[in-house]
């Protein structure tokens, strides 16, 4: 019986790893995050399986709901657990929507993972390169990197020369409320208009 | 009369910065407000956003995307050329900000590829190790000096900008050597002067790097305008940014972002 308990527990356990699958290592972790990107983003692949496929790593390896806590600011502590929940799920479908249509373009990208500065424990950020192509210049992308669990690290945002977007889209947002009186069913109706695009 | 309203104009900018520097408390308050500003009158610069939104659709996205069907080499040389002539300008705001070891690198920089550079068209000064260290204008200088942004606002064609950087725009005119130069011919033209370095070549030189600014970012504006659910709040976030970066001179996203806010999202 006791056998049989330890047998289940570490299947259930080496199927949980399996189904991550990224290294705990920040840099690794962010390395094998943009070997996937590229293997999706290869010119000869539909724009339809690049999206599917964005989409299900986006899932596994950002912290979508953190990054959705962080974007609605100072407005998350006045929703209640009824429309925070509605957020959570529409935040979900615009940020896979919008996540995909920014890197669904990109064929064959070639970034070079540089190096990483440990802000905390819970924070690492890690630096990488996008080459320069004869039509754009080369970009400077940084990744926060949530360490909380060492074990299952997860991307909160990135930056682009310096630029986060994450902190642009919490502006964005906080913009929508804002301009609407601070009514959040407006900032609903607009992430679900988007989703919907 | 121009001058009345360039005078009155910048009176009532410095009034604003003042204003804003007047309501921060110390520098905690100034590090939480990194990189943010409130508007002075959103209403007309929404509208004026529309409209240079409209004017890069209809003049400067086409000329941007014409610029970028000339050959490679014809384009990363004009870009060259440009940057040559916009270090000088860099070069006082260095001097300014007694950034002096920077200012070095810049002069290096500006006498290298103008000679063996061939006029600024090749950049053999990076390959000798005096690398681009980023460009420097006067409200950048005024931000090193610790004046607070004071209000965003958008100006006609110019776009995005904060109290404090249109006084910028103001001061650059009389710290960039190239407008000084090409200004001084000619209103001397004649007795000193060279026709070649007429004034209107100064806008000549500014407005290619425009285009050259514009043609570099045509799918980064595209990705932006698709993506963004408020394109105006988007800018605005970003220009903030940027601008909060540049002056602070550091890669370090601990110098230039503000962490506090990611510290209270704990899963």
């Amino acid at each position: 019986m006791k056998k049989k308990f330890f047998i289940i527990i570490f299947l259930i356990f080496s199927l949980s790893q399996k189904s991550y699958g990224y290294s705990s290592d920040p840099k690794q972790f962010i390395s094998e995050i943009v070997e996937e990107a590229k293997k999706i983003l290869v010119a000869t692949n539909s724009k339809e399986f690049k999206t599917k496929k964005l989409s299900e790593m986006a899932l596994n390896t950002v912290d979508i709901k953190g990054v959705a806590y962080y974007s609605l600011g100072k407005y998350r502590k006045e929703m209640n657990d009824e429309q925070l929940n509605k957020y959570l799920s529409l935040f979900e479908k615009y940020f896979l929507k919008s996540f995909t249509s920014r890197l669904a373009d990109y064929s064959d990208p070639k970034i070079d993972v540089l190096s990483i500065e440990v802000l905390n424990p819970k924070y690492t950020i890690v630096r990488s390169l996008l080459i320069a192509t004869d039509k754009k210049p080369e970009v400077k992308i940084e990744w926060r990197v949530y360490t909380k669990n060492p074990d299952k690290p997860l991307i909160r945002d990135l930056i682009i020369e310096g630029l986060s977007l994450a902190r642009t889209q919490k502006e964005e947002f906080a913009s929508v409320i804002e301009s609407n009186n601070g009514d959040f069913t407006k900032l609903f109706d607009t992430l679900k208009e988007f989703a919907a695009k | 009369m121009i001058k009345k309203i360039l005078y009155t104009l910048c009176l009532c900018l410095f009034l604003q910065i003042n204003i804003a520097n007047a309501g921060s408390e110390g520098s905690e308050e100034l590090s939480k407000t990194k990189g943010t500003a409130e508007e002075c009158f959103e209403g007309v610069s929404r509208a004026m956003f529309k409209f240079n939104h409209a004017l890069d659709k209809a003049i400067f996205k086409p000329v941007a995307k014409g610029y970028r069907a000339l050959p490679v080499p014809i384009r990363k040389g004009t870009g060259n050329v440009v940057d040559n002539l916009r270090s000088l300008l860099t070069l006082s705001n260095n001097v300014l900000q007694g950034e002096f070891g920077r200012a070095g690198n810049t002069a290096a920089r500006f006498g290298i590829n103008t000679t063996a550079g061939i006029l600024g068209i090749f950049d053999p000064a990076t390959k000798l190790g005096f690398e681009d260290q980023g460009k420097e204008d006067f409200g950048q200088t005024l931000g090193a000096w610790g004046t607070e942004s004071g209000c965003y606002f958008v100006l006609p064609i110019l776009g995005p900008t904060t109290a404090r950087d249109a006084v910028g725009l103001v001061g650059n005119i009389f710290i960039d050597p190239i407008y000084q130069i090409t200004h001084n011919t000619e209103i001397r033209n004649g007795i000193v002067g060279n026709g070649n370095y007429s004034e209107h070549n100064y806008y000549y030189y500014r407005g290619t790097g425009a285009v050259d600014f514009r043609a570099k970012n045509i799918e980064s504006f595209e990705s932006l305008e698709e993506n963004s659910i408020d394109l105006y709040a988007s800018l605005k976030s970003l220009y903030l940014q940027n601008r909060a970066r540049k002056i602070s001179n550091s890669t370090s996203i601990v110098a230039t972002q503000d962490d506090s806010d990611w510290e209270e999202i704990e899963n």
